[in-house]
């Protein structure tokens, strides 16, 4: 077989592997819409789902999967923030700095049941929370820590050292620097960032199954006090969000349109990632055009 | 303090009587009136950078303490089993009798840890030549749009949740594994087509890394002695790449170990030595999913659980541990 024959065929099973990866992405994510969307009416998102009868909605699994994630993004992006500002612009590079970012890529690869056991553990067992939502935030908080970290530090260092310089031959501080100059011309990576971290928080289930809990308790929407157990604001009320409940109706639910309810959740699901994958970008380049003069690049 | 501030002002004093800039006026300035203390106290400035550098710092820190407190509250419940318990290490990580409701000498662990490996291993190997191709593929082959469009894909397969994955599992790869091999559907081999499809859009984007981190010249300079594309690739490329090969596919069987729900939806949740590819098992993940809810605090039962939680921890250090060796030498 001469080099020439080896380079045609090599070529041919590339493509071909390629070809079934390709065909496997198409099934994938159409099968997941074309099974779901149908099931995706007004009355679906809008009634409340039932524990025993067909034709339940997902009402409060999704306005518990919205707030969940909101307070996540309120706890985790501050500290988020300082510890990417910290790594990309204070660390010295000494063996601290080389530990907490080992640290940061272990907390990164855990398994999100691990980081839900833990939250368990901690907050549902020691602090005597019980299955609240905000268990479930402070779980999916951990989960979304390193990740987001890494976007943000990730986003601060792409604007340009002479920028940096800049700030400090105006004689600013260097903090001055950083809260005037550079988090705004990150802002656009920044926020990038975080709706990407926020599709993953969304879809997220095992940290949540033993921290926010499997079941929805009866919950008022017109009921504005948050220390009342039946608010829909109140933080420490159980919480079944989507995809826990996905996980729910398939293994232990005893509806008999399993699938119809699993399908029509999976399918929003992820409509709602597509959109934060396409949004995020889209959003990021925008505000950049807004704070800036520059075209995009 | 009156002789340091004495001082001071006898430099200052000193600087102005001495100015060689004729044409700049220090007129407003009286030494009597030099403000000793914003001299020598740290400025505004300084104190901004302080107060950053302090808040950032704390960010840090506060990740460092919650690593810590995850390895040593897990790590605590997990040793239980050993240490109050008094179960055998090796009974517990060899033994396949697993009840652990009976007693101490029923808390085998040697089933879920094989299917757990057994799911990775095979996910990673089915994974990897998938990868490396859709990786030459977008690297080497093609340019331009159909890159992006590739890639806009693999970044969408990696935001579907996992329990979507189960689901899309139970839904086709259960029925589909059932018609073609008998059974159940549920097992081993279902799960590890579930975790193929997961891992594939880590392993291919790090491999995707790994070859555009490949200098050109190198290519060029192969191309130059007259050698056809593959065998660029074949000599050059992936030689090159290796380890960074190596890493990728590491990470992906780091995310098929740790996996939980999708795997316990379609693995079929019997704690069983596995004896072929489509009999029901368990993985370390799916247990813990399942019996977590079931058992009481502080009891062996769920001691034991706490004890493959702490197995996983330990894992994903090792799989962390093995990508930092694998830096470190290629």
């Amino acid at each position: 077989m001469n080099a020439k024959k080896t380079n045609r065929i090599a070529a041919g099973v590339i493509y071909f592997l390629v070809g079934i990866v390709i065909l496997l992405l198409i099934g994938i994510i159409g099968n997941i819409l074309i099974t779901g969307v149908p099931h995706l009416s007004w009355h679906f998102l809008s009634s409340e789902s039932s524990s025993f009868k067909a034709g339940g909605g997902i009402r409060d699994q999704l306005f518990n999967s919205l707030y969940l994630l909101l307070l996540t993004l309120l706890i985790s992006l501050p500290i988020a923030l300082g510890a990417a500002i910290y790594l990309a612009e204070y660390a010295p590079d000494n063996w601290f700095t080389q530990l907490i970012r080992t640290t940061i890529e272990i907390l990164s690869s855990l398994p999100s049941i691990v980081v839900g056991l833990f939250g368990y553990l901690l907050f549902v067992v020691q602090f005597g929370l019980g299955f609240s939502i905000l268990a479930g935030a402070l779980a999916l908080t951990f989960f979304n820590l390193p990740t987001l970290t890494s976007n943000i530090e990730e986003a601060i260092k792409g604007v340009p050292q002479t920028q940096r310089e800049a700030g400090w031959a105006l004689g600013l501080s260097n903090w001055k620097t950083i809260r005037g100059i550079v988090l705004p011309a990150a802002l656009p990576g920044i926020i990038t960032g975080v709706i990407l971290s926020a599709g993953r928080v969304f879809g997220e289930a095992a940290a949540l199954i033993y921290t926010a809990g499997q079941s929805g308790s009866t919950v008022d929407y017109s009921n504005w006090n948050i220390f009342s157990p039946t608010s829909f604001l109140n933080i420490m009320r159980p919480a079944e969000t989507l995809a826990v409940h996905i996980w729910k109706v398939n293994t232990e639910g005893i509806i008999p349109d399993v699938n119809v309810v699993s399908a029509g959740t999976s399918a929003l699901l992820v409509i709602v990632v597509i959109i934060f994958n396409f949004g995020a970008r889209a959003l990021g380049n925008w505000i950049y055009k807004r704070l800036t003069a520059a075209k995009i690049k | 303090m009156a002789k340091k501030e004495q001082d001071l002002q006898q430099v200052v004093e000193d600087a102005l009587a001495e100015q060689k800039v004729p044409h700049v006026k220090f007129k407003g300035i009286d030494p009597r009136n030099i403000d000793v203390d914003r001299l020598t106290k740290p400025s505004k400035e300084t104190r901004q950078e302080r107060w950053g550098k302090g808040l950032t710092f704390l960010a840090i820190i506060l990740i460092g303490v919650l690593i810590v407190a995850i390895i040593g509250f897990v790590g605590m419940h997990g040793l239980a089993t050993f240490i109050d318990n008094k179960v055998n290490v090796f009974h517990f990580l060899f033994s396949t009798d697993w009840n652990p409701g009976a007693g101490k000498n029923h808390v085998g662990a040697a089933a879920m840890i094989v299917t757990s490996f057994a799911v990775t291993l095979l996910a990673a190997i089915i994974a990897t030549p998938f990868s490396i191709a859709v990786a030459l593929f977008m690297t080497e082959y093609v340019s331009g749009k159909r890159v992006q469009i590739l890639q806009s894909f693999m970044e969408l397969l990696v935001g579907i949740p996992s329990v979507v994955y189960g689901f899309i599992g139970l839904m086709v790869v259960v029925p589909a594994v059932r018609a073609v091999f008998g059974g159940t559907g549920f097992g081993i081999l279902t799960a590890t087509l579930i975790l193929f499809v997961m891992v594939l859009p880590t392993i291919t984007s790090l491999t995707v890394d790994a070859f555009k981190a490949i200098p050109k010249e190198l290519r060029k300079s192969s191309a130059a002695l007259g050698a056809t594309k593959w065998q660029t690739i074949y000599h050059v490329v992936l030689r090159a790449a290796r380890s960074r090969i190596m890493t990728a596919i590491i990470f992906g069987m780091a995310r098929a170990f740790g996996e939980a729900l999708a795997v316990q939806m379609a693995i079929g949740n019997a704690v069983l030595m596995p004896y072929n590819l489509v009999s029901p098992a368990a993985t370390l993940t799916s247990q813990l999913t399942s019996q977590m809810g079931n058992t009481v605090m502080g009891t062996l039962p769920n001691n034991a659980l706490w004890s493959l939680a702490l197995l996983l921890l330990i894992m994903s250090l090792v799989f962390n541990f093995l990508v930092h060796l694998i830096g470190k030498k290629g």
